[in-house]
């Protein structure tokens, strides 16, 4: 199919591209120019039309989960917020510990064909922090990198063994830096906000230790470590000195943390209860100048539906996590307007930088790049609602807010895979 | 963020959820009309007719006697029928979640819930969910608050002391799992109580305390010294072992309230805690049943603080 998206806002962070022009494809994939007339034309005037988002973290819930969100719903989810590409974390049920498990995920994902899904496996089996899995299995089924998601991997030595195995064929680890025994019973950030709640609080330090443990075990096992959900602004510091010391590292920050803090828990706001925890309006700021100066390398929807009854509960007692993929252009763009930044800068936080940690070809427009393209009205306001959010999750602390950035289309492998008026 | 979900449009006092975020003046005026409960509980017939006809439902999902008895107590003085329900021990455990019990009981026709719960913020929960004509007060939650403790606890030092402009006064303990001392601090601040100092080991104070407006001794003499009230804490037995403390005896030792102690506060000091106590752990015998103890009174003064409260969300006259 030949598409035509004519006289957009063309925004190729990739190559600095930001200027009002066509982007032209044909056979899945974006082309120079097309031969023919196209069967399609997209008015984008007014529009900007960038790559489709790539998020390195969203949960489809599937399998184990479907009472939560099912795989149609938050397929749907993604491509309405305009994300083409998206690693899914390994927290399944049962986890995505086995080869077959993996396959059928994907089979099921391709067969409703709209955004790409890239499973992230288990580093542990039932992730479980004590054997491994077998990850060139994994690997040849389609596992794209190797993780614990939420779960804790306490035993060092088993940490230790598990990245120089995948640091032996090369797979790179994704892990969120949480020291266990820290963080064992904590519900928020342990500060003033937690004090005056009576919450049990979870201490910074115990992301900078677990974070300083990662960083040396990547010196001693060469393995490339990617850190999911930086919260604290000592992690942001010690990340841009690993990165200033060569390592293989990168990391990066969910959508919520570089706007929310501790302070918006207000009265026990069940959907404030996050993992891990939003920290102080410190911390917050540190996320957003990390972010924006490289060292964070890009942003994430961190996306967890949770069913209504599991959010209804007592902070504590509630479940963590957010619906997040309908909302990451917003909140990105919102990111980005705060700290004035070009909008190729700004996307390429959810294009192109997330992108190259997946090792993937899309993120960008070049030609001969799949043809996944989101095109948006930046201006267009979007009021959050529990109606307007197709993620069967519709639990987010900005419920009600108005947020600019509505997508227009998406599509993935030059086919639109979604529309709105 | 939500308006404070305590007061109505007006202003006034709709549920008590929590000290903090209430204005002076009605902190103020619970303790006005606690003074003219007082009076009642001292007559032979101890009922007034402020809340006939409604219903109180006692709603513990954490156990208590105490707490529980003394709101009991107070609704049946004000005529209230009240329903007594723990539920740590029933529909919780077969899975029944805490809105729908608070459903359930509502279409019972309750009043005023009067609600105890082990997680922070349960009462606010609660308090969102319910009708307009329904009142929710804390009776504890988590380590939140235990509000009619807090105001109790500022009636006793009101009865005794009158100004709290000049007051200092000390808290002792496990601040880190208080409910009763988080209130009290709210309390006295709002009240503009200049001195408030909390006494205890870097263990059982929680991170940034300080921003609760007071003043932090790890020695108990130096932070004694010159105080009007002193109120110990609660040290439950399960924070003795592991990592909070290493035994009771060394608690006592540097943390419990001994004569020897508590003169080095002022002459006049008067000597409060929340009960139950722990003699010996907390606080030596000597000292809680001493000249300086307002414990007992406290207790009597708490029915009428909860009568005042519960007269003030849910009377009609």
């Amino acid at each position: 199919m030949k598409i035509l998206i004519r006289n957009g806002r063309v925004v190729d962070p990739a190559s600095g591209r930001d200027a009002v022009g066509d982007v032209a494809i044909a056979d899945g994939r974006i082309c120079e120019s097309l031969a023919g007339e196209p069967e399609r034309v997209i008015d984008a005037r007014g529009l900007v039309v960038a790559p489709g988002l790539i998020d390195l973290s969203a949960r489809l819930r599937e399998p184990g989960f479907e009472y939560k969100a099912t795989l149609e719903s938050e397929m749907d989810a993604a491509v309405a917020g305009g994300v083409t590409s998206l690693a899914c974390p390994p927290d399944t049920d049962p986890p995505l510990d086995e080869p077959g498990l993996v396959d059928m995920l994907r089979r099921r994902a391709k067969a409703l064909s709209r955004a790409r899904v890239y499973p992230v496996g288990a580093l542990t089996v039932q992730l479980a922090g004590e054997r491994l899995t077998e990850m060139a299995e994994l690997a040849e089924a389609g596992c794209v990198a190797f993780s614990q998601a939420n779960a804790p991997l306490s035993d060092t030595q088993v940490l230790w063994r598990a990245l120089q195995y995948a640091a032996t064929f090369g797979f790179p680890v994704w892990l969120r830096a949480e020291d266990y025994c820290l963080a064992r019973g904590g519900v928020a950030h342990d500060g003033e906000v937690a004090t005056r709640l009576g919450l049990p609080g979870i201490p910074a330090f115990a992301e900078t230790i677990a974070l300083g443990a990662l960083l040396e075990l990547v010196r001693a096992s060469g393995a490339r470590l990617h850190v999911c959900r930086l919260s604290s602004a000592g992690a942001v510091q010690l990340m841009r000195a690993a990165k200033a010391e060569g390592l293989p590292v990168s990391c990066d920050v969910g959508a919520h943390y570089v706007h929310l803090s501790d302070m918006d828990l207000g009265y026990f706001d069940s959907h404030c209860r996050l993992t891990p925890p939003l920290r102080s309006q410190r911390d917050r700021e540190a996320l957003s100048a990390g972010l924006a100066d490289g060292t964070i390398d890009c942003m994430c929807s961190d996306h967890t539906p949770v069913d209504e009854d599991q959010k209804q509960l007592p902070f504590s007692e509630a479940e963590p996590g957010a619906t997040g993929l309908e909302l990451l252009l917003p909140l990105a763009l919102k990111w980005g307007a705060l700290r004035n930044l070009p909008l190729a800068k700004t996307m390429a936080r959810i294009t192109s930088d997330p992108a190259r940690i997946l090792g993937v070809q899309s993120g960008r427009l070049a030609p001969g790049a799949p043809a996944d393209v989101v095109v948006f009205d930046p201006q267009a306001s979007v009021r959050i609602g529990a109606g307007m959010l197709r993620s069967q999750g519709k639990n987010t602390p900005f419920l009600g807010y108005e947020l600019e950035g509505r997508v227009r289309y998406t599509l993935v492998a030059g086919k639109p895979v979604y529309e709105s008026a | 963020m939500q308006s404070n979900p305590q007061l109505n449009a007006n202003g006034e006092l709709r549920h008590l959820l929590s000290i903090e975020g209430l204005p002076r003046e009605v902190l103020l005026g619970i303790l006005d009309t606690a003074a003219s409960f007082v009076g009642v509980t001292e007559r032979e017939v101890k009922k007034v007719p402020i809340l006939r006809g409604k219903s109180v439902f006692n709603l513990f999902f954490e156990p208590s006697t105490r707490t529980r008895t003394t709101f009991e107590i107070a609704a049946k003085r004000l005529s209230a029928d009240v329903i007594n329900l723990n539920i740590a021990a029933s529909s919780q455990t077969k899975g029944e979640s805490l809105l729908d019990t608070v459903a359930n009981l509502s279409a019972m026709q309750a009043d005023v819930f009067v609600v105890r719960h082990a997680s922070s913020g349960a009462p606010f929960l609660i308090a969102q969910h319910v009708k307009a004509h329904e009142h929710v007060i804390n009776a504890g939650d988590g380590r939140h608050a235990h509000p009619t403790q807090g105001l109790l606890d500022l009636y006793t030092i009101r009865h005794y002391k009158r100004d709290f402009s000049r007051l200092t006064v000390a808290v002792v303990g496990d601040v880190l799992h208080s409910r009763v001392a988080r209130s009290l601090i709210h309390g006295l601040t709002t009240l503009s109580t200049p001195e408030v100092r909390v006494i205890g080991p870097k263990t059982l104070l929680p991170t940034g305390v300080e921003s609760l407006g007071v003043r932090v001794f790890h020695d108990m003499r130096e932070g004694l010294r010159g105080a009007d009230v002193v109120v110990m804490l609660r040290l439950q037995s399960e924070r003795m072992r592991g990592a909070l403390l290493p035994s009771a005896q060394e608690f006592f030792k540097h943390y419990g309230l001994t004569a020897e102690k508590l003169a080095l506060a002022r002459p006049d000091a008067i000597v409060m805690h929340p009960g139950p106590m722990n003699r010996g752990v907390e606080i030596d015998s000597s000292v809680a049943d001493g000249p300086h103890s307002v414990i007992l009174p406290q207790v009597t003064f708490g029915i009428a603080v909860r009568m005042a409260v519960m007269s003030m969300v849910a009377g009609t006259s």
